[in-house]
Order: C-alpha cells, then structure tokens, then sequence
C-alpha cells in the first residue's frame, strides 16, 4: 500500500528580492521592503513529501535516515545561514519563496533516489506557505 | 464536495523490529527505535472525509458520530498502549508511521456511514508526517 511522508526541516538565511530585469524604481514598487539593499532573513521551515509503497520488511516508504542524511547534506548544509543570492541557484533567478522552492524540488528530483519526491512545501513565515510538486498538482 | 477534518490525540509506545532479519540487520535498519523496551510518542491524528453537504443538515458528515467511530475503533484501541503487544494490526506489522496510518484507515472507512475516507494523517511528531490515501 501506497503512504505520503512528510519530513519538516529548519534553516535561516537572508535575501534580497531585486531583478536585473526591472528598473530601480519598479524593483521598489513590486518587492517594497524585500527590495533592501542590505537583504533581509527568514527562518525558513522546509517540508518534503515523499511517497511510495509501504515495504513489507521494513514498515516504511523509506528510511528517515537517509532522507535526512540527504536533507542534510544537499540542501541545509549548503543553504542554512546563507545569503541566497550568493547562491548558484540565484544567479539567474530572484530567490522569491517561489524560486526557493523549486531549487530545492530540482535538488531532491536529481539526486533523492529512495522514494519518488511528491512536493516540497515552504513556510517563509507563520503567515505565507508555498508548495511546488514539479508542476504536478500537489495531493491534498 | 466539502472536506471535513477531525482532530484527534493519542500517546503510546512501541519500536521497530523484523523478527525475519538478524539482530545486527534490526539494529542496522531501525537504530534506536529498536530498543526492545520501546519508547514512546504523542501522535496527533487527522482523519479528513468527503462528501456533498446534506440539504436538510447543512452537514457533511455528522461530527457526533465521526467522533464516536473514531474514539471507539482508534481511540480506545491505541491511547495509552504498547503498539506491538496490545493492538492486534501490529502483532504482526511493525508500528511504523505508515503502518499506523494504514491501520486507522482500515479500522474507520468500513464503519463510516453516508461521508467518504479522504486522508488519514499521523504526525508521530511535529516534525514527520504519513498520509494515505487507502491507495492500493
């Protein structure tokens, strides 16, 4: 039988919501603060979905250990206090929550091998979420 | 079609163990949830239903007797027990997260009258979540 689950994760870093492709005073319009020039820092809390068959074995959709390991490795230890814009991920792209969570999706889509990744779910803050299943509708 | 879901806690032991594999491969595979004592965790559970609302009731489901089953046949089975030894799913499953999800759908989708079993959800900490779907 087929299960969903969901490990949720924690890291901080600061950015800045600026585009190349807009004048000064349009970045100011469309991102207001998030336009500082200095940046600005979340404490991000990072959910992965995965799915698959529950093992008969082992009574999991896969082991926690590795998906942490993985977790640990690929995404906290290169993101957790960081400046995202410093980041390759950014280099092209504004690191809106948006763009953050499909870098992160892009990262657990190539390298993840242990169960197939449903979405990633990020809170920015307490009061905005953003969830990206690889364009798929996310299960509910 | 409305989803309707309903909150529920519950706190019991258990650990992870396959007698089919060797001590080292148990030890391997679950590490600390091998501990043959046990240990222990609050699960939060959320059972969600769907359906079409009831004109004369304004009701998806009547939350009354959503509550009842799920006391009754979730509950009353697993608050407060050793998973392993006392519930009779696990006699044979190890109680993992997932399994334990399995198991409450299994025990609620044949007792729920009119509303249909959309998700059970088992946070066996605020940090790690299962649902299921009762796919097959």
């Amino acid at each position: 039988m087929r299960a969903h689950l969901t490990r949720r994760y924690m890291f901080s870093a600061s950015h800045r919501l600026h585009s190349d492709l807009m004048s000064d005073a349009e970045n100011v319009s469309t991102y207001g603060k998030c336009n500082n020039p200095h940046g600005h820092g979340h404490n991000y809390a990072l959910e992965v979905t995965v799915s698959g068959p529950v093992a008969e074995q082992t009574g999991m959709v896969c082991n926690l250990v590795d998906l942490d390991e993985f977790v640990q490795h690929e995404i906290l230890d290169r993101f957790d206090h960081q400046n995202l814009n410093t980041l390759p991920e950014f280099v092209r792209s504004v690191p809106t929550t948006e763009n953050l969570c499909i870098a992160i999706y892009d990262i657990l889509q190539r390298g993840f091998r242990h169960a197939h990744l449903e979405k990633v779910r990020f809170e920015e803050t307490m009061m905005n979420s953003f969830e990206y299943a690889g364009g798929r509708e996310p299960a509910k | 079609m409305v989803y309707l879901t309903r909150k529920a806690e519950f706190s019991a032991s258990h650990y992870y163990h396959n007698p089919q594999l060797s001590a080292q491969e148990n030890a391997r595979i679950f590490g600390k949830c091998n501990n043959p004592h046990g240990h222990g965790h609050n699960y939060t559970l959320e059972v969600t239903v769907k359906g079409s609302v009831d004109p004369r009731s304004g009701f998806v489901v009547d939350l009354k007797q959503l509550k009842d089953v799920l006391h009754r046949e979730v509950l009353d089975a697993m608050d407060h027990r050793f998973l392993n030894k006392e519930v009779p799913e696990f006699l044979t499953r190890i109680p993992t997260t997932e399994n334990i999800a399995i198991a409450v759908w299994q025990r609620l989708a044949p007792e729920l009258q009119h509303a249909q079993l959309h998700r059970v959800r088992v946070y066996e900490t605020p940090d790690l979540f299962v649902d299921f779907y009762g796919e097959a």
